[in-house]
């Protein structure tokens, strides 16, 4: 998956689940339940941006560097929706590992 | 000083929270538990308990207000019945997750419909996996004695769980016995106050009641399974120091001429004492009867409940519940469960009585410990039996 340090246990568990620290939904990943992530070919990429357009969950973000697309590991679903949309076939969509 | 006076159930278990000093209390009246609540308000209105009395439009509501209160450190009170704590319910499974050491009667009462407003299990028995620590008491002295123990179990830091008090609708709630009432000063420092762990502060912030994604929800489970389960030892504590103070001494699993019997009753709650009676009844007569009564339904005392009925070659198990559409009573399946594939475990036979307060006289138990006889000579093991049912 992405770079996230290995999971607590349960009995690692605060009493009652209780969010001691503030702003811990950034160590929130919505996204950790998905079962496939796209893979962009930023060779393919023509920057166009139609997977930032239909993304639905603000997943797809332009790397300022390369102008090419990429993918939000942290937010992704992996519903697909910019792998289909795709007009130059530059996202498929691969197996999540677990 | 402690003083034995005759008094209705309901009001012993109000007179037991007053003395618990509660700071909270919150509750919807709902018969045969209004009582309770009623008695309550009015010793909050009279200034004879400094506690809040939140006034709420429902049940789920009451368990709401008792939860807020509970998260910043307060000591609450509730208290339930029938389609009350079924309006509750959602809040009920949420307080055990959020390990708020509330403490709540229920005063057991049948399920509509029929709307029915008379004693049974079947409203407890729909919350049976709530994550709570259940208690059955058999009498007045049980129940008042039980809220201090209750209160006690659930605030200490090895537990920080709540706690239910199951008393019988009516049965027990609304008939005058004598009890020995303990005040402030029997009590002593047997309930210290409740230091929580975490609470609600706005000097240090914490979330409470966060959600889970599938990747935590099971480990949240589990630590819940395990507190719950080692809530035991710190009850048996809480019992043993109770007895050696008050003299009343209360065990998980109680046993009654059970170390020669031949056929033991099971039983949860108020027809304890008639089954007793009858065990009385029948050892008079030369049969081999005992009784196990189940005082601690969750968590379930296993090793105890094997001890109490090693040497029985039949179990009678009474359920004051129907599980419609299953294998039988919630009592009776849990002891098929905990018994099946043990060397020489007893014939396990099953009854539903008593629901929807329907009587059962001490006869009654006499006649199950014939049918569980008959049906443990059967080749095949035999479905469960309504008793009393009118053909």
């Amino acid at each position: 998956m992405n770079e996230q340090k290995k999971e607590p246990g349960w009995q690692d568990l605060p009493i009652g689940c209780v969010m001691m620290e503030a702003r811990s939904t950034r160590h929130y990943h919505t996204g950790d339940w998905r079962s496939q992530i796209p893979v962009t070919d930023a060779e393919i990429c023509c920057s166009c941006g139609l997977c930032w357009v239909y993304c639905p969950d603000c997943s797809r973000y332009r790397d300022l560097r390369t102008g090419k697309y990429d993918v939000n590991n942290f937010f992704c679903k992996g519903c697909g929706i910019c792998a289909r949309e795709c007009p130059t076939g530059a996202i498929k969509m691969a197996e999540e590992e677990t | 000083m402690a003083r034995r006076v005759g008094i209705e159930v309901s009001l012993a278990v109000s007179e037991a929270v007053r003395v618990c000093d509660v700071d909270v209390i919150s509750a919807y009246p709902i018969t045969p538990q209004t009582h309770i609540v009623e008695k309550l308000s009015e010793m909050v209105a009279e200034g004879e308990l400094d506690a809040e009395f939140i006034m709420v439009e429902s049940e789920q509501t009451a368990m709401a207000a008792c939860c807020g209160a509970s998260a910043t450190g307060a000591r609450c009170f509730t208290s339930t019945a029938s389609q009350g704590l079924q309006l509750m319910s959602e809040i009920v499974f949420i307080t055990s997750a959020m390990r708020l050491p509330i403490v709540m009667a229920v005063a057991n009462r049948a399920l509509s419909g029929p709307l029915n407003i008379w004693g049974d299990h079947s409203d407890v028995m729909a919350n049976r996996d709530c994550g709570w620590i259940q208690i059955f008491v058999e009498n007045g002295q049980e129940a008042h004695d039980n809220i201090f123990v209750a209160f006690r179990a659930a605030e200490d830091p090895r537990v920080i769980l709540p706690v239910m008090v199951n008393l019988d609708g009516f049965s027990l709630t609304h008939v005058i016995e004598p009890i020995i009432l303990l005040d402030k000063e029997d009590l002593g420092d047997y309930l210290p106050p409740y230091k929580p762990v975490v609470r609600l502060d706005p000097a240090n912030p914490v979330s409470m009641g966060p959600a889970s994604t599938p990747g935590m929800y099971t480990e949240a489970k589990k630590a819940l399974e395990d507190k719950l389960r080692g809530s035991k030892k710190v009850l048996e504590e809480a019992w043993s120091d109770f007895g050696k103070r008050f003299g009343r001494h209360y065990r998980a699993i109680e046993t009654y001429k059970t170390d020669d019997a031949d056929t033991i009753l099971i039983t949860m709650g108020g027809l304890s004492g008639s089954a007793q009676a009858a065990v009385d009844q029948m050892r008079a007569k030369g049969e081999k009867a005992g009784l196990v009564k189940i005082r601690l339904f969750r968590p379930f005392p296993l090793d105890d409940f094997l001890e109490a009925v090693r040497n029985a070659r039949i179990l009678a198990v009474c359920d004051r519940a129907i599980s419609t559409g299953g294998m039988g009573g919630p009592v009776y399946v849990e002891i098929k469960a905990a018994l099946y594939g043990r060397p020489d475990a007893p014939y396990v036979a099953g009854f539903i009585y008593g629901l929807g307060g329907r009587d059962v006289r001490v006869n009654d138990f006499e006649k199950i410990v014939q049918k569980a006889r008959v049906q443990a000579n059967t080749e095949i093991p035999q479905p469960y039996e309504i008793i009393g049912l009118k053909e």
